[in-house]
């Protein structure tokens, strides 16, 4: 096990590689540069100032020379600088968004599989019973929904007719004058809506999973025997039957890692949230090369490190593998 | 100025108590007398949206107009536009222009200081001459300074500038935003100066003093107490970044911002007409200062021929345009002169809006329907076919390429429409002169100056000259009117220009639209001129009884 | 071989549908397809007003006798956009699902069959393109290329095949050792051959349930660029444009919201509802299948 994991270590750095590689191949052969932006479109704009930022920023040598600087850098966790007239570290940029983005995604996370469970195991013991039809319904339209058609809708209704909660941004003005309870508050205030938004579109996907898995679960030879033998349905499902369907639900927690880290555009857009997403987004259609692959290790590397803990604990937990049994093949 | 400045710190910390305990952001109800206007008031907190975050907290290194409404709050420059768009004292007291129009001297006010304290002088005004010049300096709008021959200071409150040439611009281009030299000098010799810490704490000589900067959400000034004009009176001037469109009207109508610079023909004439609205709300009209345009690609063969132009021109209904698009919130545009200024002129040939003459003169460039499509082709049997090319994200840009689209399919050409991303835009497209037509918009300055977006030297492609137009007579004016400074001389060779232009047509000038901005009616001393509303924002208050939030 | 394997099919598919018939969800939603299939493709016949010509004295008004879903910001008729919209939601939804599937295909048919380098390359080529937030992906590519609707359907079949070549490598791996795969190639049968007419087909279900499944993911993958202005040009309608359109009109003409978004609602949900049914009625019959096919042909 342990040689296992080592070795996917080892092959995941020529990948990391390879992704940053062809990551910033890509951007920088996209049409437009960072120019584009610091030089506008003006008629007082002056001419030379574009030879000095081209020096300035390397953007004067073929690609891979860029490249081979970048990495060179990176390995040591320099990002560099933007390219924005702000010109502020890389590094500092991520840091002061990725908390917002994290916390946010937690808790849809936690939400999420907090009403996933439930839903699907209870789906998954009432098979095609009115209670599973309603749910499956409601969760298809929570999956079918356009989260920013609802986005807007709620916001509409929430933060404008009725004026219960704030619509956009993560805290109010005067915050430093509330009292810790009521900035608290305030902030939960102006999460509830983004977070609402995002988990009415996520609960589809987890909980028919778990329906799914349950649905198999109770189907396999243990779960017939502990009937026979007389156990009550509900310490079956609940002792038996729910513990071994949780087990893939964990490898998926674990594939949902490195998604903490990604923000929905969308939703960051539209509620005014300073997160990852927004500055994934801000910075392609800028061209602000450094912060683009900053952005990019970080997120390749977590999700590459969430596969190898998803395989691990998929192989741990599956009771096949973990007791070595080959049962034929099929 | 001292008696005042005591009295206000006393009038602040009484406001803030009171302020404290009424802290609140929620929609107000019941404030009574919206309209009583009372006497003027220091305080409270001005909330504006931004829809992109700033770019720096040096303007002199940016171009994105975020970083430039907060620069021109922090800083300061020797002069500045009056009401009537006419050039007025700031930081110097007064000039004067020499006859030749090559020398030029400021006379500086002996009573400004920086944020910091340190006193502001003329060597201030040299050295900011020297950074933006200075080619390690990564500014984008240097070519005011480029053409000044050279800058001293003969005594600490006297500039002197000398031009080569004539340049009528000058006196608009000290307007700009002066530096500290007790700060910034190290970091300008070395092109250091993005990453000073200018850049994330700056002093200026401005009206307002900056506290902090929260990159994505917020930035927050303070009054400047030792302003040479006077202590502004809002205490707080708030810049929340939200990054879209939507998000920030709907800000406005929950009223968590306090202004908003424009809202679009159809937020303005149908969305803001409710009771409540009008009662926390004051709209505002005025003319703007740039026009939206189509322009054409001389370079295209079809193009070149002056009948086609003209043909397009009558194929469009610039009303229905401003109709459609700003809900009738705009004026028609002859030429590149804002309208109100003095070298503007209407006195020039107009193309109404007649399908059938465009149709004839198609046909007599030689475009007729000869297989009965619908679509006209040459002689040839090559259809008449063009895409027009604008920028994502452009709304008003967007909804023109629709109209014109139609109507030019109702005199036989067939136009497909191509929405670019800006970068991608601006690099593939525009610069190296590979596209059709064009919806674009074009700012005009306070001077009529236009050389770099017509002449015949400027077709380069990191210059403005986008259609390719050349024309010598027009060469000529405009080299002409930029090298004079008397006013009665220029306005000949202006007048003259627009109307050259308006029969050649290079590009179709569609329309001014009309700035519509929104200010919270608690605010007292909006007073719309031609320069705008944001012309005396230091003169903006509060009644006491009205104030809102905490200030400090 | 022919006879044995032609009968098993057809009492396959007579199972598929016992069982599919029997979800009342699922026949709902193929129901709902089926109807939005045929308002896409009549569309013209629908509608008298032409979707994409602007009238300037109609802005934002209401619904009405003349205009059932009221007009959009530059006076057109709403309905009829939904209406051609549907079409550019529907062919971006087949296409793109169409590009994705055949990619995975071919990709999966390779690693699976040929194991090996041909494998590991593969392999590592999807972890690198999940590595990629697809979102970025979908930008970066789109910065690059003229948008248009093929780009969008190509762009979204690049960026979803992996899927697929998972499902079709796992097939192969396991259907691979199979005897009569053996009994082919000894026989000489080349790969190719093998690998259409054998082991594909019984790949054909998970990669069928991937692809209804798909379809609405596409759907609404293509709403989300149009919102954000990335998707098809002007003035061509599809349902994510006519969304952004109205966002900013949102309290004064509720028309612009609601319709588009409940078009894309019912036609997500009937697209999923219908895939599900589809699964949950291959599931059995798949091991069935399996395994009756194994003691006919094992022999």
């Amino acid at each position: 096990m342990a040689l296992f994991a080592l070795r996917r270590l080892l092959l995941s750095i020529p990948l990391l590689i390879g992704i940053t590689f062809v990551s910033y191949v890509v951007i920088g052969l996209a049409p437009g540069g960072p120019l584009d932006f610091l030089t506008p479109e003006d008629p007082n704009a002056s001419p030379e100032v574009r030879e000095r930022l081209i020096e300035e920023f390397g953007l004067d040598q073929p690609i891979h020379v860029q490249y081979w600087h970048w990495l060179k850098r990176a390995v040591r966790l320099d990002f560099g600088r933007s390219f924005l007239p702000d010109g502020r570290p890389v590094s500092a940029k991520i840091a002061e968004r990725l908390p917002v983005t994290l916390f946010l995604n937690l808790i849809e996370l936690a939400i999420i599989v907090g009403l996933a469970v439930p839903i699907g195991v209870l789906s998954a013991t009432r098979q095609y019973s009115l209670y599973d039809k309603i749910t499956t319904v409601f969760v298809f339209v929570g999956f079918a929904t356009p989260d920013f058609w609802l986005a807007l809708l709620l916001m509409i209704l929430f933060g404008v007719q009725l004026g219960w909660l704030p619509i956009s941004g993560l805290r109010s003005l005067n915050w430093e004058y509330l009292s810790f309870w009521q900035q608290q508050w305030d902030f939960l205030a102006h999460l509830i809506l983004p977070i609402v938004v995002a988990t009415f579109g996520g609960l589809a996907g987890f909980s028919r999973y778990m329906r799914q898995s349950m649905l198999e679960v109770v189907r396999q030879d243990y779960v017939q025997t502990a009937r026979a033998k007389g156990l009550s349905e509900r310490t079956v499902i609940s002792k038996h039957a729910l513990r071994n369907a949780l087990l893939p639900v964990v490898t998926i927690l674990a594939l949902a890692l490195p998604g903490l880290i990604g923000g929905s555009v969308i939703i960051e857009s539209i509620f005014a949230i300073p997160g990852m997403g927004q500055l994934m987004v801000q910075s392609v259609f800028s061209r602000d090369y450094p912060v683009v692959m900053g952005n990019l290790v970080i997120v390749a590397s977590l999700t590459l490190v969430a596969n190898l803990i998803a395989d691990i604990t998929y192989a741990l937990v599956d009771p096949r593998i973990r007791f070595g049994g080959r049962r034929g093949r099929g | 100025m001292t008696g005042r400045r005591t009295r206000a710190r006393m009038l602040l910390a009484g406001i803030a108590g009171l302020g404290l305990l009424a802290a609140c952001n929620g929609p107000l109800e019941g404030r009574a007398d919206e309209d009583h206007a009372g006497p003027p008031a220091y305080g409270d907190t001005f909330i504006q949206a931004s829809i992109g975050d700033i770019g720096g907290l040096i303007p002199s290194l940016t171009s994105d107009q975020s970083s430039h409404e907060v620069g021109g709050l922090i800083y300061d420059g020797l002069v500045k536009l009056d009401k009537d768009l006419n050039m007025a004292p700031a930081m110097a007291e007064s000039w004067t222009y020499s006859k030749d129009c090559l020398d030029l001297t400021f006379k500086l006010r002996r009573d400004v200081k920086w944020h910091d304290g340190y006193p502001f002088t003329a060597d201030d005004v040299v050295f900011t001459y020297q950074t933006m010049i200075n080619p390690k300096t990564p500014a984008p709008f240097k070519e005011g300074f480029l053409l000044v021959k050279s800058v001293d200071a003969p005594d600490p409150y006297t500039v002197h500038v000398r031009y080569d040439k004539p340049y009528a611009r000058a006196v608009e281009t000290w307007g700009t935003y002066i530096l500290p030299k007790h700060l910034l000098q190290s970091f300008a010799e070395a092109g250091t100066l993005r990453e000073s810490p200018q850049n994330s704490h700056p002093v200026g000589t401005g009206p307002y003093r900056f506290q902090e900067w929260k990159p994505g959400e917020k930035v927050v000034l303070l009054a400047n107490p030792d302003y040479y004009e006077g202590r502004p009176y809002l205490s707080r001037v708030v810049y929340r970044v939200i990054p879209s469109q939507a998000t920030i009207f709907l800000e406005l109508k929950a009223r968590g911002v306090d202004y908003v610079s424009t809202l679009t023909g159809i937020q303005y004439a149908r969305q803001t007409e409710y009771p409540a609205f009008r009662k926390a709300y004051h709209k505002y009209r005025y003319p703007a200062s740039d026009y939206t345009f189509l322009g054409f690609n001389l370079k295209d063969p079809r193009f070149a021929d002056r009948r086609v132009r003209r043909a397009f021109a009558h194929a469009i209904n610039k009303q229905e345009l401003i109709d459609g698009v700003r809900l009738g919130l705009a004026r028609e545009a002859t030429g590149p002169i804002r309208p109100g200024t003095w070298a503007y002129t209407d006195k020039v040939t107009r193309f109404e809006y007649d399908p059938a003459k465009a149709r004839e003169l198609l046909a007599e460039a030689g475009w007729r329907d000869r297989d009965g499509d619908g679509v006209v082709e040459d002689k040839d049997g090559k259809p008449f076919t063009v895409t027009i090319r604008t920028n994502q994200g452009n709304d008003e840009r967007k909804k023109i390429a629709e109209i014109i689209q139609q109507r030019l399919k109702e005199v036989g050409v067939h136009a497909d429409i191509q929405l670019i991303e800006w970068a991608a835009f601006i690099k593939e497209f525009v610069k190296p002169r590979r596209f059709e037509l064009v919806v674009l918009g074009l700012g005009t300055g306070v001077d009529p100056d236009q050389y770099v977006v017509w002449h015949s030297s400027q077709r380069g492609p990191d210059q403005m000259n986008r259609t390719g137009y050349a024309n010598p007579e027009v060469d000529a004016l405009l080299e002409a009117g930029r090298s004079s400074c008397v006013q009665s001389e220029r306005v000949k060779y202006y007048h003259r220009l627009q109307e050259i232009l308006a029969e050649d047509l290079p590009m179709i000038f569609l329309y001014y639209r009309d700035a519509l901005p929104v200010v919270a009616a608690r605010i007292h001393g909006v007073s719309p001129a031609p320069a705008g509303i944001l012309y005396n924002f230091n003169e903006w208050y509060v009644p006491k009884a009205q104030q809102r939030y905490t200030s400090g | 071989m022919a006879d044995g394997a032609g009968r098993g099919r057809r009492g396959e598919i007579g199972q598929f549908w016992r069982t599919f018939s029997r979800n009342q969800l699922a026949v709902c939603g193929a129901v709902v397809v089926l109807v939005l299939v045929i308002l896409a493709v009549t569309a013209p016949l629908l509608t008298p007003w032409d979707p994409n010509r602007p009238d300037t004295r109609k802005i934002l008004d209401p619904p009405s006798r003349s205009h059932w879903f009221g007009t959009d910001s530059l006076g057109r008729d709403v309905l009829a956009r939904v209406l051609y919209g549907s079409r550019v939601s529907l062919s971006v939804g087949f296409v793109s699902v169409g590009i994705a599937a055949t990619i995975g295909m071919l990709m999966g048919a390779a690693a699976g069959y040929y194991g090996g380098i041909v494998d590991n390359v593969v392999m590592r080529l999807v972890d690198l393109m999940l590595v990629f937030p697809r979102f970025f992906l979908l930008l970066a590519v789109l910065a690059f290329l003229k948008p248009s609707i093929w780009t969008i359907m190509t762009v979204i079949g690049l960026t979803g095949w992996m899927g697929v070549a998972r499902l079709v490598r796992a097939e192969f791996l396991t259907l691979r050792e199979r005897e009569f795969v053996i009994w082919s190639e000894s026989v000489g049968a080349r790969a190719p051959r093998i690998i259409f007419r054998h082991i594909l087909p019984n790949a054909i279900a998970p990669i069928l349930v991937a692809m209804t499944l798909g379809i609405p993911a596409a759907i609404l993958t293509e709403a989300g660029l149009s919102f954000l202005g990335l998707g098809v040009q002007p003035p061509y309608a599809t349902w994510g444009n006519i969304l952004n359109d109205g966002r900013d009109y949102i309290e004064i003409a509720w028309w612009l919201t609601l319709y588009p978004g409940l078009a894309i609602l019912i036609t997500v949900l009937s697209y999923n509802l219908m895939g599900e049914g589809i699964r949950d009625a291959l599931d059995p019959r798949l091991r069935q299948s399996r395994a009756g096919r194994m003691a006919r042909v094992g022999r």
